[in-house]
Order: structure tokens, then sequence, then C-alpha cells
């Protein structure tokens, strides 16, 4: 077992690229929030329709992402204690905790201050804390709500039931009619369709962009490196800016890939991810698995937001209808475990993983149930080594750094071993 | 003569052993850890060398194992205890397939094949319902010493039903039973049998094989021993140096690379460990 080192320092333009643009988003929430520029539309990741958003020419607000933000910022703990103290149970999701903790400190992050919502459109009911998560927000606000009842993926087809499809449609006809009783204009329907448009080619690019990650060595870290990407692609999906980030992204991965350039000096392990990471300690989380030579060549936190890397697209010629799929049908979130076991399956086939690795979250039962039986399919039915971790996406205090290394250095001197057997 | 050293910096004792050519153990240490980790280790080091009865110098490779492994400055390389208790298991009970280590703050399950290589492990999750810690706050409540609370369970005639694995709730839990009435040891019955439930639970998800070693701290507790033996309907290996299996499997590494990788797992017999006596006494006996 040899004594690892490594760490990346891989720092493209892109990452550059991303923090002007993400930071000049940034500058439109403060804008927002201080001379009420723009509407501001509370909304949830899992399978978010922006485009309707776009459409009005309103700024999408993530309080998931803000959250998050905060929490690698290392701000999130005094908010989730403030939030604690108003009566928010310690085994609360630490994403809501923080996010109302914010809200009450007057909205003030040291990257933007949030605007107030002007609507809060719960695009997500997966899960019933954020469903009373964006109530709420609602409560403390007062700003209009509108939940989107958007089914659980169920079908066996592989295609959700069309009266799925039509249910949510109607419902995205209604968010419409209330964004224009808010903006006080009819919808652009050309202007949704090449905003559509936009997203089917934005979701192409982050496609192939993955599919790269396919390469020896893979020249990203699909999490860690993947989840810079995220941010663009829920916040400026859809605009000519966001599709000009990821024709960048593509360039510079395309080019890294054909110099046989990976994040680490060296690829010793191809592994994929599930489970989002632990935001408060992003560095030292990656550095444990760098020293190993540990590269993601895929996760499932980054296909959260939507799953283009099976061939899903916006539709311009549909735009309500391919929405509605991206919402039902093509996003981690709402679909069930054995789907989720689907897509992880082709990760490791497809591309070529040695391992895989869950990071499980203390404070969401709803994500981390079912882990355990997932380490046990891998392992025992699919054969595939597996490790199992948990922490917290948000809450510093769930992290103890000892025990995640040891169980990581654990795993990856007994991968290690069996390869030299092998070898022998 | 070629010799590897093994220091195990577990969260409450630190143990370390010198292994000779022939993999034969000859010298042993056990010291508590204390707050000053890079001293423990080292004192520990220098006691197992004084025992060998050889000189510092003469080790050629040491391995540091244990929460505290990057702690020994003098070492040569670290590795885990979850490779290190197979290793060691490897070597004192060859047939061993299951590892059921149970040290201070952790409870383990390792899975291990005929080279005692990890296939597979589990660990308890930041609780400390089936360690050390649990017992000793056990043992604390019922107002015996730790090495007591074993033969005392055996003689356990109804043991309670404990209602939590809890380590800190468990002390209000044998209060309410002590006021019940109910006697020492059948709440230290409880006790143990609670705790072999769970940590067999645990370790199931790896998949239970004989043979089965028991490893850590906790090994030396008789009544631990009968419990997780009940549990599992089989018996289990334990033996006096089942205490120093991480610093032991530590050793092994460190002669295997000391010999530049020449030492075969396979030639390794159970009659050629514990040529000289551990220095401490064994609870089992």
């Amino acid at each position: 077992m040899t004594q690892p080192a490594a760490k990346s320092d891989y720092q493209g333009r892109i990452h550059n690229l991303q923090k002007d643009m993400i930071g000049r988003y940034y500058s439109r929430l403060t804008a927002a929030a201080e001379n009420k520029s723009e509407k501001a539309i509370y909304m949830l990741v899992s399978g978010n329709p922006v485009e309707l958003i776009e459409a009005f020419d309103m700024i999408p607000v993530y309080p998931e992402v803000n959250a998050l933000q905060l929490a690698v910022k290392k701000q999130s703990l005094p908010l989730i204690l403030a939030a604690e103290e108003m009566g928010y149970s310690t085994d609360n999701c630490a994403y809501v905790k923080a996010d109302v903790g914010m809200y009450f400190a007057g909205r003030k992050t040291p990257f933007a201050t949030i605007p107030e919502p002007d609507l809060i459109l719960c695009n997500y009911v997966g899960c019933n804390v954020y469903l009373q998560w964006f109530e709420h927000l609602r409560e403390y606000s007062n700003a209009p709500i509108y939940n989107l009842d958007v089914p659980f993926f169920r079908s066996n087809s592989g295609e959700p039931f069309a009266d799925d499809v039509q249910y949510v449609v109607k419902q995205l006809e209604e968010v419409i009619e209330v964004l224009e009783r808010m903006s006080g204009k009819k919808l652009d329907y050309k202007k949704l369709q090449r905003i559509v448009a936009l997203s089917g080619e934005t979701g192409a690019l982050w496609s192939e962009i993955k599919k790269l990650a396919q390469n020896r060595p893979s020249p990203f870290d699909a999490y860690f490196d993947s989840v810079m990407m995220m941010a663009p692609l829920y916040c400026l999906r859809g605009t000519e800016d966001g599709l000009w980030f990821f024709q960048e992204a593509y360039k510079e991965m395309k080019k890294r890939a054909d110099s046989q350039e990976g994040p680490l000096p060296e690829e010793k392990f191809r592994v994929v991810m599930e489970g989002p990471p632990p935001w408060p300690y992003l560095r030292q989380f990656r550095d444990m698995f760098s020293r190993w030579g540990a590269v993601a060549v895929a996760s499932t936190y980054s296909t959260v937001g939507g799953i283009w890397e099976f061939g899903f697209r916006h539709d311009p010629n549909r735009p309500l209808e391919s929405i509605a799929r991206h919402m039902l049908q093509w996003n981690l979130t709402n679909t069930n475990f054995l789907e989720r076991y689907r897509q992880i399956k082709e990760y490791v086939s497809a591309w070529k993983a040695d391992a895989l690795v869950i990071h499980s979250v203390k404070s969401c039962r709803l994500f981390s149930a079912g882990q355990g039986d997932m380490r046990e399919y891998f392992t025992k039915e699919l054969n595939i080594p597996t490790l199992l971790i948990e922490s917290d996406i948000e809450d510093p205090r769930y992290f103890s750094e000892a025990q995640l290394r040891n169980r990581v250095d654990a795993f990856f001197e007994s991968l290690e071993h069996q390869r030299m057997m092998v070898h022998k | 003569m070629i010799y590897g050293g093994g220091v195990d910096v577990g969260s409450t004792q630190t143990k370390a052993v010198i292994l000779a050519e022939g993999r034969q153990i000859v010298g042993r240490a056990l010291i508590n850890t204390g707050a000053n980790v890079s001293m423990a280790a080292e004192r520990a080091f220098r006691q197992a060398v004084a025992d060998a009865k050889i000189e510092p110098e003469s080790v050629a490779y040491v391995v540091g194992t244990g929460y505290g492994r990057y702690k020994v400055n003098f070492g040569n390389a670290q590795i885990t205890e979850i490779s290190c208790h197979a290793r060691g298991a490897n070597l004192l009970f060859p047939k061993t397939r299951t590892v059921i280590d149970m040290g201070g703050q952790d409870a383990k399950g390792i899975r291990i094949g005929e080279q005692g290589d990890v296939k597979d492990f589990v660990m308890n999750d930041k609780c400390a319902a089936g360690t050390g810690r649990f017992l000793s706050n056990a043992a604390e409540t019922v107002g015996l010493s730790l090495d007591k609370i074993g033969p005392v369970s055996l003689e356990a005639k109804k043991a309670v039903r404990l209602s939590t694995v809890c380590a800190v709730f468990v002390e209000s839990d044998i209060m309410s039973y002590l006021a019940e009435g109910k006697t020492v040891p059948d709440i230290l019955g409880g006790v143990h049998s609670a705790i072999a439930a769970r940590t067999v639970a645990l370790v199931r998800r790896v998949g239970i094989e004989p043979e089965i070693s028991f490893t850590g701290g906790v090994s030396r507790n008789i009544g631990m021993v009968k419990a997780l033996e009940e549990k599992l309907g089989h018996p289990v290996n334990v033996c006096d140096d089942s205490h120093f299996i991480g610093a032991i499997g530590a050793a092994v590494f460190a002669l295997e690379r000391a010999m530049g990788g020449e030492v075969s797992a396979t030639s390794t017999k159970t009659g050629s460990v514990g040529a000289s006596a551990p220095p401490q006494p064994s609870a089992r006996t």
C-alpha cells in the first residue's frame, strides 16, 4: 500500500468563468433585493422549469443553492442554530434551517443579498420537507405560492404515463397565467421556444462533457468538478450566457481529454459517487479521495437538476411537454431507487468504474434511506466494491474527519491490495 | 535477523508488537494513549522493543495503525486498522473469514480472504453503542471495574432486556433497573446481550462466514465472547493476543516490506505465535 500524497490543483479557465458568471448572477440577485429590478421566483433544483421564468425575464432563486454556498463559505452553523432556536428540529433538513436562519438574518450573505420572493414556485413535491419549507417561506414572506404537483415517476415502460405528462402540462399553463398576471404581459411563445432550444443545446453539451469522463484518464472529476458546473446549469440554463459557458467547458474538457490530462497527477481508481458532497468540508472531502488517486468518472448528484446523458433534450417544438418530461422523468429525485440502481449500473459499466462510493446525508432521510440496501445490492449482487460513508450536506457538526478518512483509507487499501493480488 | 514493528494507536490504548523473521511475536507493549499521542506511540514501541530484548535500530520497518497512525512519527508507513486487523487475524487464525472488532470507540465487521485481504467492511456510525465505551459506562454505573463485568455477567439468572443501546442513556436505564431491585449480574447479562445483538446485526451486513475471530480490547471480556457466540450460534476465535491484533497486523505488513514482500501469508501456522508471554494477563483466563 503506497503512501498517497496527491491533491487536485486543477483550476481551469472554466473554474474562473464559473466564478465570474455566478458572481454576475448574484449581483443581479442583490440588485433585485435592493431595487426590485427584477421579479424573483423561488424554485427547487430538482427538475426545475427555469425556462418559464426566463421567458418572462424574471430571475430564478434557488434556496438550496444559496444554502450550499453558505455551507461552502463556512457560514451555515450560526444560521442552523438560529433556526433550531426557533424550534426547527435537529433532525430537520439542514438546507431548510440554514435558509430560514438566513431569511431572518436579513437575507444577507457574503455572496449576495437574496431578494424577497415575488412568487414561490414549489416545483418538486417528492420531498415533504421541501414542500413545507416553501410553505414556511410563504408564511414568513407573505408572497404568493404555487405548488406544482409533479407525480412520482412510477411507470415500468421507461416512459411517463401520458396522463401524468398532460397533468403537469396543464399546471405549467396555470403557472404561465400566474406569470402573465405578475408581469402584465402575455407569454411570447416564440421566445419560450427559443429558450427551450437553448436549454436543449445546453443539455446536449453537458451530456457530451459527461461522456468525456469515459476517457482514461477522465479529463475532470465528475463529482467535484461537476458540482462547479451545476450552478450555471440551474441559474443560467435557457440563456445565451449559459450556453456559452457549456461551449467553453466542452472545449476545455475536450482538449484535456485529447491531451490525456486528468485532475490528478495519476488516475489510479475510477469511482462513481452517489449522494451530494459535504459542502462545509468540500476540500477536505475531496483530498481524502485525491490522495488515493481516486477520480469520480460519474456521479448521481450531478443529475439532481436533470439527467441529459441518456438522451433527454428539451424540444422547442413541444416546449411545455418537454419541460414536463424533464420534471417527471429526467431528474434524479423524481425517480425511484430501482431507476437509481439502473443509472449507477450504467455509469459503472459505460464509464468503466472500479468502485461505488455512497455519501449518505444525515439530515436527509428521503435521499439517504435505502442506501444501506444499495450498498448491499452493489457489493453482493453485482460484486462492485462499495463504500458507504455518512456526514451532511450543510451541518458541519456531522462531519467527523477521522472517522471518514479511516473508512476511505481502508476502502482504497483493500482495492489496492486486491489489484496487487490480481497482478501477482 | 529481520524485525518488523507494528504500533496501533487506539482511542483508548496504544499497542505495539515486534515480529521476528519467522513471524513469531517477540515483543509486546500495551499502554494508555492519553493526550500525547506521538509520545504514547513512541513509548509503546520502546517497551515492545525492550520486551523483545533487541535494540530499536534492529527493527527494519515500522507500520503505524489506529486513529493515531499519522502520529507514529518514527513509522515508515501508515495503514488503517481495518487492513491490519484483517492481516493480524490471518496470522493468528489463518482460517478466519470474518473479523469482529470491538474497540474503545469502534465496532467493525470485516470479511476477509484467504490471504488476510479485506473483502468488505462495515463500522458503527457516530454512535458508541456496541463499543468499549458503552461497556465502561455500564461498568462505572454498577460500580465494577471493566475487567470484572464480563465474568459477573455470566452469573446472570434472568438477564434484563435493555431498552437502549445508547452509551449515554444506558446509565439512567441501569439506575432504574437497580431501583427496581434487579441484580447486577442480571443487568450486566442484559448489557452484554444487547451489545452482542447490535454488533452481530452490524456484522451481518458484510455476511458472516466462519471462522470468526473476535479482536480489539473488548475481546478480553469473557462475557462478550459468550454473548457473541450465543447470538452468532457459532464459536469465535479469541486468544490472549486478540487485543493486539491491530498491532500484529501492522507488524506483518512491516515485516513483509522489510523483507521485500518475500513473506508468504500462507506459510504461517498458528503454533508459531505467542512465543513469549503477553505483558498483561487476559480477562479470559
